[in-house]
């Protein structure tokens, strides 16, 4: 015979309270918190250099970069001005956690931080899966992939807020459709924020630096305590 | 592995509650698991399988309850089952859709040797 215990508890309870906790210190200083997802490959890094060279003078950007092996993304950033950079070597996970975030964000000082950059490992699968206290995912998609990577990743594109679509000055040298790539984006989530970039070229980005501009300001608005 | 580092949180959890409760053997842990977590419940019990000699979960199985995805559509209100992942409403063609289900991950319930007093 048994006897039926009923637990409902989240498998990941302990990281999403971790979550909770960042969301906190974060949104008291009115910090914008960005997520940046995408296969390896598509361009997280390149887009989050360029961010830094045309915005770097006019906010406080805060940036931790996660991989498997290497501080080589972070050293990138460095490279590209980033003055408050941490690097995260998982090891061996495929994805961040709140647990790590949390071991490393006092090692950034969050009074002079306006925007958080967080560059999670190149993986459209698990990342999806953990809250790491931020305000929205973005993710990448670049030109040289499928163009049907929405409808098989699903989970990330249905839990993304913002969708940037790097490498357009590749367009024409794959099979990639970019409307149909758009089409296939919606059909997954119709409110996905659609940005179509070059971070070679610079096509592109002004919106972007728009955007996070604008976040900011509206952060910055209403932020707490 | 990502499954593996699931297993080892539910896992985690479940001792956690037997320490808690005082729980008698757990025969079953009962998860749900939805269509858009990105688990995989196959080797999610792969793992789970791995993990759990030498624990005290050692002869416990693990149930898994798969949920679809499931949407509202905030236009017309049609609740829909979702067909390939695709969030348009069949009724109006809305996209502006809710998920209602199918992002669990959860510990449902535990099934343990009765006979404990009461």
């Amino acid at each position: 015979m048994s006897e039926k215990i009923t637990v409902e508890k989240k498998v990941l309870s302990e990281n999403d309270k971790l979550a909770v906790n960042i969301r906190t210190q974060l949104k008291q200083r009115g910090i914008v918190a960005l997520n940046f997802v995408s296969s390896p490959g598509s361009g997280k890094t390149s887009l989050l250099e360029k961010t830094l060279g045309a915005l770097n003078n006019e906010l406080r950007i805060g940036l931790i970069a996660g991989d498997v092996q290497t501080e080589n993304d972070a050293n990138r950033l460095l490279r590209a001005g980033g003055k408050m950079v941490r690097p995260i070597v998982t090891g061996g996970a495929c994805h961040l956690d709140a647990r790590m975030i949390s071991r490393v964000l006092p090692e950034l000082d969050l009074e002079k931080i306006d925007v958080l950059f967080i560059e999670n490992v190149g993986n459209l699968v698990c990342p999806s899966s953990y809250d790491l206290g931020e305000d929205m995912k973005v993710v990448l998609l670049s030109t040289t992939e499928g163009d049907d990577k929405p409808l098989k990743y699903p989970g990330m594109f249905r839990r993304s807020s913002v969708m940037v679509i790097n490498k357009i000055d590749l367009l024409g040298s794959s099979d990639f459709d970019m409307n149909r790539v758009k089409e296939n984006a919606r059909r997954i989530n119709a409110d996905l924020k659609i940005f179509e970039v070059s971070c070679r070229t610079g096509q592109g980005l002004g919106e972007w630096y728009d955007w996070i501009k604008h976040l900011v300001n509206d952060a910055r608005t209403s932020a707490t305590g | 592995m990502h499954e593996l580092s699931i297993a080892a949180s539910i896992v985690e959890t479940v001792l956690q509650e037997i320490a808690r409760k005082s729980l008698p053997p757990v025969q079953t842990i009962a998860v749900r698991i939805g269509a858009l977590s990105s688990v995989d419940p196959g080797a999610l019990r792969f793992g789970f399988d791995s993990l759990i000699s030498d624990t005290p979960l050692a002869q416990t199985k693990l149930e898994i309850e798969f949920v679809p995805a499931g949407g509202k559509c905030r236009a017309c209100g049609q609740d829909f089952a979702v067909q390939d992942f695709v969030f348009a409403c069949p009724r109006c063609d809305s996209g502006q859709i809710d998920m209602t289900r199918g992002d669990e991950l959860d510990i449902a319930y535990l099934e343990v040797e009765d006979g404990r007093e009461t």
